[in-house]
């Protein structure tokens, strides 16, 4: 018998089936990226100065976190479920209150001339609490921001916060601006 | 009958290869793109706090970890089971964060060095003091931007 080739096997769709799985590789795998809870430090003080003004007992909302993970908000225990809702109220001071921050007008872009509250959040833990429950109670505090920007972003530009561009996320920064201020550290309720 | 012999007999020819490279570097590409390099060798247990307001840390190259956690079993001989600071691949105090920012920060680029971001992963068992006084050294260290590493929470409310 002689010898006679065996027909070649087509491989022309192999490039095809090799780019559906490599995209399909593609879209499935998820890469963990790092996430975290951002925030800004406050620069080093090189002397504590003397003569800082003093800030008026409505505009601040007191945050103590104890050695046992409990809250104590403006004087009273609180599930830090409730904290959002607290702060937001604290932050927009809906019905003038007298025991809620004052607010002075500043002219924003955008928005022309707005109330901005003057309320600080002062947020202090014991060197015992828990990172977890620190942690929790910061996201809390960010989340009522986070609320907050977002429900003026979609009143006012019909977008999310995220989506908006630079000089609009700027503006409404103006009018939110994350404003905690994390004591020095102290042994309240230690043990 | 003739047509069948045909195609029984005959030597074997190779099978085409021309195609093997592309799926060599299909794969290749796979495993570029889905692994991340492990940088360091974790000798502090760190179970990832959780939160919901989370930011990606997208550009790698400008963030510097400190790692805290109770030291592994295999080092707790050695470094007792109180939470530890890890910098690089080793135990550190709290006095040797301000020289290690420094060393990180002359590894960037000039452009980069002022948006540098430090991110603490730390057990979500760990006592606030000791992440407190990575705080305050930051804050000498003038590594401003810090980043509470964290999981997404799974429960939505």
């Amino acid at each position: 018998m002689a010898k006679r080739d065996v027909q070649e096997v087509n491989a022309g769709s192999m490039a095809d089936i090799a780019f559906l799985l490599l995209i399909f590789f593609l879209v499935t795998t998820t890469m963990d990226t790092d996430t975290g809870l951002a925030t800004l430090l406050p620069p080093p003080v090189e002397e504590e100065p003397e003569d800082t003004p003093p800030v008026k007992e409505r505009n601040v909302f007191t945050v103590l976190i104890n050695s046992q993970n409990q809250l104590l908000v403006e004087g009273k225990p609180m599930e830090v479920s409730e904290l959002t809702e607290a702060a937001k109220e604290f932050i927009v001071n809906p019905n003038d209150d007298e025991n809620l921050p004052e607010k002075n007008v500043k002219e924003v872009e955008f928005f022309g001339p707005v109330e901005v509250s003057k309320g600080i959040i002062s947020l202090q833990n014991d060197r015992d609490t828990e990172y977890q429950t620190y942690l929790l109670v910061q996201n809390e505090l960010q989340r009522a921001y986070n609320e907050l920007r977002s429900d003026l972003s979609k009143r006012k530009f019909g977008k999310e916060y995220n989506e908006l561009e630079d000089e609009e996320k700027k503006a409404i920064r103006q009018i939110y601006p994350r404003k905690i201020s994390e004591a020095e550290p102290k042994n309240i309720g230690g043990n | 009958m003739a047509k069948f012999r045909k195609k029984k007999s005959g030597g074997q020819t190779a099978i085409n290869t021309a195609s093997l490279p592309d799926i060599v570097f299909m794969l290749l590409f796979f495993f570029m793109v889905s692994t991340t390099m492990k940088e360091v060798d974790l000798k502090v247990t760190v179970k990832p706090a959780q939160a919901t307001e989370l930011v990606k840390l997208e550009k790698k190259e400008l963030v510097t970890f400190i790692y805290v956690g109770v030291p592994a079993k295999k080092f707790q001989s050695l470094y007792g089971s109180e939470p530890r600071i890890q910098l690089n691949d080793a135990f550190s105090s709290v006095s040797d964060i301000q020289s290690y920012i420094a060393q990180s920060r002359d590894n960037m680029s000039e452009a980069n060095q002022s948006k540098m971001i430090t991110s603490i992963k730390a057990d979500r068992e760990c006592p606030m003091g000791i992440i407190t006084d990575i705080k305050q050294a930051l804050r000498k260290a003038a590594a401003l931007k810090l980043n509470y590493s964290a999981a997404e929470l799974a429960t939505d409310r």
